[in-house]
């Protein structure tokens, strides 16, 4: 400590404590800078992505009243239509109403069968979380774990055998790993059952049980790209200088990865588990299907092969934004634990 | 001959493995008319007929020929994802070239473009899009290359970045030639080589792609074989123990293991890494 005492705001302080009063400060407030131009930078791409999706109606070829009303309807119906819904009035008016409407978690009606489809989501969205909340909690520390073990041990069997099966798990397609998981634990040895139904007042244990296999395939596929991900920013770290001196200075080789390493792997690690959380919300419109799982993507795909525009305008919208909020929280955590930013020279 | 020889014993065993499937996979597509035994969409028995001497992997939901409908399946799934990772390439390559060279406003109009798009989880826009056109096997292509033009554009971008700064592309652009010459002649011939090589994995992806969008009944419409639609049509067989459905998925996965050792391959051969 140096003995020379500062002057600062009234108080008396060391050197040291200034330093680090003053650089903790600046530090504090470039993480806060960076943090809320990623978060604008979120929300204007978010609103982008709803004027898009909007459009998709704008876009759609013939009229939409026509669309609903069919061939038939008489000129006059359809302008009387094209009134109620509000058709005429000019797009961006519509798409202020449509945004204030969605905002307050109305959707609309289907245009196949008139339902509201706030009604048709209420369920699905539950149940859409559900199953990527339950992939996503057995598939992080999977693989974490993994990562760090096949780093740890790299160029072992282990490693090898690891990477053997991520990479093929990566190169076949998600229906593929889903039938072969039917074939072995639902058809060969019966364990868990091949559809997955779940109702409104299916017992949770029940829930847990019912989507065994669902959840298995979705693993599979995250935690391939995760594992390898992780595996390479761990590798990458303990290549560096600051490793080799902590080795040199003769620390356990857990207390290296855990002290030394894994601060500086977080941020890509944080990236890739959001990537891949972001993932899963999508990976789940096939495993849905193959599972007949009551969920957004079999609603999704279903309302696309009848081409009900505002259905698919509603589950696109649910999708992209979880997408992108999703980025958004890893960015910040991205930034918020880095320890250069925290602790500046 | 003994050249070709040698060098083939030279690569590693994955990589050879890998282009023997891509090469029979190549004479399939080629040569699917003669192979089969049967028509592609031709009723012969009924449904889910066995395995047998007459129909070696049993018969579809349909009563079709299923072995011949995995070969003429070949033409239509490797076919389209050839096709659209071919326009994705010149549509993205050109963006991408163009708006290294040009710049300005052109180059930030387009790259913002781009973000949006990629913003959007590309299964989720790829629907959003067929809704709007319809699905049929021509729109699926033209929706699956825009798509993926984005991630060439970004690649063509960054590394024609990087060449358009040098000085034989000034000296060029001193010599007063035209921005076709420039792209076509100077920035093309040194960009081609990291494009070739995100050629074989962009492959792969559109490939998985479109497979799964046929698989969601929303890719290739009947009564054309497509081994995604296959897959579907008759996975009820896979409740009763048979493998037959998963023969199709099995042919995917095949090819995109083929192509991701021959990748791994060249990558690692053009990263100069020596073990």
């Amino acid at each position: 400590m140096d003995s020379v005492l500062w002057n600062v705001g009234g108080w008396t302080h060391d050197r040291n404590t200034v330093y680090e009063l003053f650089w903790g400060g600046v530090a504090m407030k470039a993480i806060l800078i960076m943090v809320l131009q990623r978060l604008g930078l979120g929300m204007l791409t978010l609103f982008i992505v709803s004027v898009i999706i909007f459009s998709a109606v704008e876009l759609l070829p013939g009229d939409l009243a026509q669309e609903i009303l069919g061939q038939s309807a008489t000129p006059e119906t359809v302008a009387a239509f094209r009134a109620e819904l509000g058709l005429d009035e000019p797009a961006v008016q519509r798409y202020g109403q449509w945004l204030l409407n969605v905002v307050s978690g109305d959707f609309g009606h289907s245009l196949a069968n008139g339902r509201a489809i706030s009604e048709l989501l209420a369920s699905r969205v539950g149940n859409t979380l559900f199953l990527a909340a339950y992939a996503a909690i057995i598939a992080v520390p999977l693989s974490l774990i993994l990562g760090i073990l096949t780093a740890l041990y790299r160029n072992s069997w282990f490693d090898r055998s690891v990477n053997v099966l991520t990479l093929s798990s990566i190169s076949f397609p998600e229906f593929f790993i889903a039938y072969i998981l039917i074939l072995a634990f639902a058809v060969k040895i019966p364990l868990f059952p091949s559809l997955a139904n779940i109702y409104p007042d299916t017992p949770f244990l029940d829930m847990l049980y019912r989507a065994t296999l669902p959840v298995m395939t979705l693993v599979m596929v995250v935690v391939a790209h995760m594992m390898r991900m992780t595996r390479a920013a761990i590798i990458n770290v303990l290549a560096s200088p600051y490793v080799e001196m902590a080795r040199l200075k003769g620390i356990s080789p857990f207390r290296v990865i855990v002290k030394h390493a894994l601060p500086n792997a977080l941020a890509p690690i944080i990236n890739v588990i959001a990537l891949n959380l972001a993932y899963l919300v999508v990976g789940v419109v096939v495993v849905e299907v193959v599972f007949v799982y009551p969920g957004l993507g079999q609603l999704l795909v279903d309302s696309v092969s009848k081409r009900d525009v505002t259905v698919v305008q509603a589950v696109s919208l649910i999708f992209a934004a979880t997408f992108i909020l999703l980025n958004l929280v890893a960015d910040v955590l991205a930034i918020v634990t880095n320890p250069r930013l925290l602790n500046p020279r | 001959m003994q050249k070709f020889l040698s060098s083939w014993w030279g690569i590693p065993l994955s990589a050879q493995f890998g282009l023997l499937v891509i090469t029979a996979y190549l004479l399939i597509v080629a040569l699917a008319p003669w192979l089969a035994p049967f028509g592609e969409t031709e009723i012969l028995a009924n449904a889910y007929e066995p395995w047998s001497s007459t129909y070696w992997l049993g018969t579809d939901s349909l009563g079709r020929d299923m072995l011949s409908r995995i070969i003429y399946g070949a033409r239509n799934t490797v076919g389209i994802a050839l096709v659209a990772t071919l326009l994705a390439f010149l549509i993205g390559g050109l963006l991408g070239l163009l708006a290294a060279t040009v710049g300005g406003v052109l180059d930030q109009l387009l790259s913002r473009m781009v973000d949006v798009v990629m913003a959007i989880p590309s299964l989720i826009f790829a629907l959003l899009m067929l809704t709007i056109v319809g699905t049929s096997a021509t729109s699926l292509v033209l929706v699956i290359a825009l798509l993926d033009s984005t991630k060439v554009f970004r690649l063509a971008r960054s590394v024609a970045q990087s060449i358009v700064v040098m000085d034989f592309v000034e000296a060029a652009r001193l010599r007063g030639e035209g921005r076709w010459y420039l792209m076509r002649h100077e920035i093309l011939p040194n960009v081609s080589a990291p494009l070739i090589a995100e050629f074989g994995l962009r492959f792969c992806f559109v490939f998985l792609f479109i497979s799964t969008l046929s698989f969601l009944g929303l890719g290739t419409q009947p009564p054309a074989a497509d081994w995604g639609s296959m897959v579907r049509d008759n996975a009820t067989l896979i409740s009763f123990g048979d493998i037959t459905p998963l023969l199709p998925a099995l042919a995917i996965a095949l090819l995109t293991v083929a192509i991701n050792f021959v990748v791994d391959w060249k990558l690692h051969a053009a990263s100069g890494l020596k073990d």
